[in-house]
């Protein structure tokens, strides 16, 4: 095979090589490929048991961004949620932890508020439920007497 | 007594010793890939024969490993109602472990062995001391090419193995069985992190130098006589396998 | 000049060298001879460091090539062109990139002075049209032919010639030593033969030195060389006693 056919060979193979890397790093890594897009509000929960970097934010069931970081802040986990651009998150809106299923992965909920006024870059959310505790949860129905609130 | 220690001692001093010469033929080979002037060339060639002559078999590795990821993970993970699991299992099974490894030994069977055969015959025919007669480092020449062609092709082939496999997985899963699209993609997606693909990487690129390493230094040092092809080969691919699983199992423990 | 100073050299319990002394002089042909495995490549191969003596001195125009660093050794390789007993023509490469690939190496010059040389030399051994061919495509003949022209390429003060007609029929056979003695009263290279083909290597040696049993036994002008009393050189010449020759 002459030089130029090779080139040419190595050069297609090189490509689609790369490509399925981006697939594999984008699609399911989630690398941010074009730098950080949207915008980051931050929430402060009691307890964020089970939840990664990289979970996904939901409104309504959609997806609309994903955790960035998790730090100990004052004893409270402080999420810094990255939401994609043109979704508006109210002032008065209430995030929570949730989990698909009882041992499914968790995820973080958005509850929309009524405010007019919408959280700006940098904003907090400043109602938060974290989840039920799981044991706790089976203990108190052994007891009898489930109410549902969050501990 | 004294002759069978003997034996043994000196036995043990010549593994040593080989273990030392093929560390340092490693180490000279990498120094060499970074003086000037680089070979383009030649790694361009090394590439080709490396990515795209193994790809055919790597390819048809990863699409059937997927499918049997699939369909042994579906009936395994449907026992506990966990079904839509599925991608995550054979995303994160393909990603960090079968890509990486299953990729290296498609290679090393398919050209690995055929690089060993290649140093081995240009050592029975003296083409390697004509190099050095010419003044000519055959190191630089045929085993840089080669280490920089595996760290740049292996990755790359097992980012292929791992596109297929998950697709052949989701051929079985959402096509040959009732699993739902939605729930295959968003499992996978949902489970794997960034690491995971990134480690993956890693390991390939371990396999990728280890395979032109163990099969440029067996082919290299073949015995110069009509049998020293056959060892030299079957000496390369069996070492390789050896050293690829014994740096997963290392790369595993380190990265986890 | 190459000075072998006594020179021994052991492959596991076999001895090959046994202190093997030996002059090449500068501008002719020497001729080494001996019996098959009596040595004679490993010594070829000892003036060029591709196997190194256990013990004893090469020097090449005064400088001891045994124990020298890579580079410096380099450097005296430079002098040197080698034709192997197989021709060691890289299989990856046509025959002209073959002779083509120590100037592309090891000099500066450009692609354009490369390909005349490279052109010339082929003319010169009779390949003149063969260049674009690889090696597994052409005879045995053409291959020694496109080694020597490629040990040639770089203008070399010395070259070795590893039986440069085993493996040839007789007629082509003479041809190369015609071509290896027309290209030395050209060239004026330092020429070193190790061979077994007698009587037909004397017609182009100014002189020889018989190898055997690790020594060099007999060694002088070729016309007295055939004319020596020593009884090892008598029988190997004339065959008289059979077993002395293996």
């Amino acid at each position: 095979m002459n030089h130029k056919a090779t080139e040419i060979v190595v050069g297609l193979f090189v490509v689609a090589g790369i490509l399925c890397a981006g697939y594999l790093a984008i699609r399911l890594g989630k690398l941010e490929a074009f730098g950080n897009s949207g915008y980051v509000v931050y929430a402060d929960f009691a307890n964020v048991a089970g939840l990664r970097r990289g979970d996904s934010v939901e409104i309504a069931g959609v997806g609309v961004g994903r955790v960035d970081s998790l730090i100990l802040v004052e004893d409270r986990a402080r999420l810094a949620l990255r939401i994609d651009p043109g979704v508006a998150i109210q002032e008065d809106a209430i995030a929570s932890v949730r989990a698909r299923g009882l041992i499914g992965d968790k995820f973080i909920a958005i509850s929309p508020g009524a405010s007019d006024r919408n959280l700006p870059d940098g904003g907090r959310i400043r109602d938060t439920e974290s989840p039920p505790d799981i044991t706790d949860l089976i203990g108190r129905m052994i007891g009898g007497n489930v109410t549902g609130d969050a501990p | 007594m004294t002759t069978l220690l003997a034996s043994i001692g000196a036995r043990t001093l010549g593994y040593l010793a080989g273990m030392g010469r093929g560390v340092i033929f490693l180490g000279s080979a990498l120094l060499w890939a970074l003086r000037p002037p680089a070979k383009f060339r030649l790694i361009i060639q090394q590439i080709r024969a490396i990515g795209v002559d193994s790809l055919l078999v790597v390819l048809l590795a990863g699409l059937f490993t997927g499918m049997v990821l699939g369909l042994q993970g579906y009936y395994s993970l449907r026992k506990f109602n966990a079904e839509s699991f599925l991608g995550a299992v054979v995303a994160l099974s393909l990603l960090r472990e079968l890509g990486p490894v299953l990729s290296a030994f498609m290679v090393t069977g398919r050209t690995g062995s055929a690089m060993a055969a290649e140093l081995a015959s240009m050592r029975v025919t003296e083409q390697i001391d004509a190099m050095h007669s010419m003044a000519i480092n055959p190191v630089k020449y045929l085993v840089s090419p080669r280490v920089v062609a595996g760290l740049i092709a292996m990755p790359l082939l097992t980012c292929m193995f791992n596109v297929i496999g998950i697709f052949g997985a989701y051929m079985v899963g959402v096509g040959l069985l009732d699993l739902g699209s939605g729930s295959y993609m968003a499992g996978m997606e949902q489970s794997v992190q960034l690491r995971d693909v990134g480690e993956g990487l890693l390991k390939s690129a371990t396999f990728g130098v280890i395979i032109s390493w163990v099969c440029c230094y067996k082919g290299f040092h073949a015995l110069p006589m009509a049998t020293g092809v056959g060892r030299a080969t079957t000496e390369a691919v069996v070492l390789s396998f050896v050293l690829i699983l014994l740096s997963d199992y290392f790369l595993t423990s380190v990265l986890l | 000049m190459i000075q072998v100073i006594d020179v021994h050299k052991k492959f596991g319990p076999q001895e090959v060298l046994r202190g093997t002394n030996l002059t090449i002089d500068d501008g002719c042909i020497t001729t080494i001879i001996g019996g098959s495995g009596s040595g004679k490549t490993v010594l070829l191969k000892t003036m060029i460091a591709l196997l190194l003596p256990d013990s004893g001195r090469i020097l090449v125009d005064g400088t001891d090539i045994t124990g020298l660093g890579q580079r410096p050794l380099n450097e005296i390789r430079r002098k040197f062109g080698f034709l192997f007993q197989g021709a060691a023509l890289l299989d990856s490469m046509t025959l002209f990139d073959n002779i083509a690939f120590p100037l592309r190496e090891r000099t500066r010059l450009g692609e354009e002075a490369i390909g005349r040389k490279v052109r010339e030399r082929l003319e010169q051994v009779g390949l003149g049209d063969m260049g674009y061919k690889y090696p597994a495509e052409v005879s045995g003949g053409m291959k020694k032919r496109a080694g020597f022209a490629r040990a040639l390429a770089t203008d070399p003060e010395i070259v070795l010639f590893d039986e440069p007609t085993t493996g040839l029929d007789p007629r082509l056979g003479q041809s190369i030593h015609r071509l290896i003695a027309a290209m030395q009263s050209q060239l004026g290279f330092t020429g070193v033969i190790v061979s077994h083909d007698i009587p037909e290597v004397f017609t182009i040696s100014h002189r020889v030195a018989m190898l055997a049993d690790g020594a060099i036994v007999e060694s002088g002008p070729a016309a007295e060389f055939l004319q020596s009393q020593n009884p090892v050189v008598r029988r190997f010449l004339h065959g008289d006693a059979g077993e002395a020759v293996q």
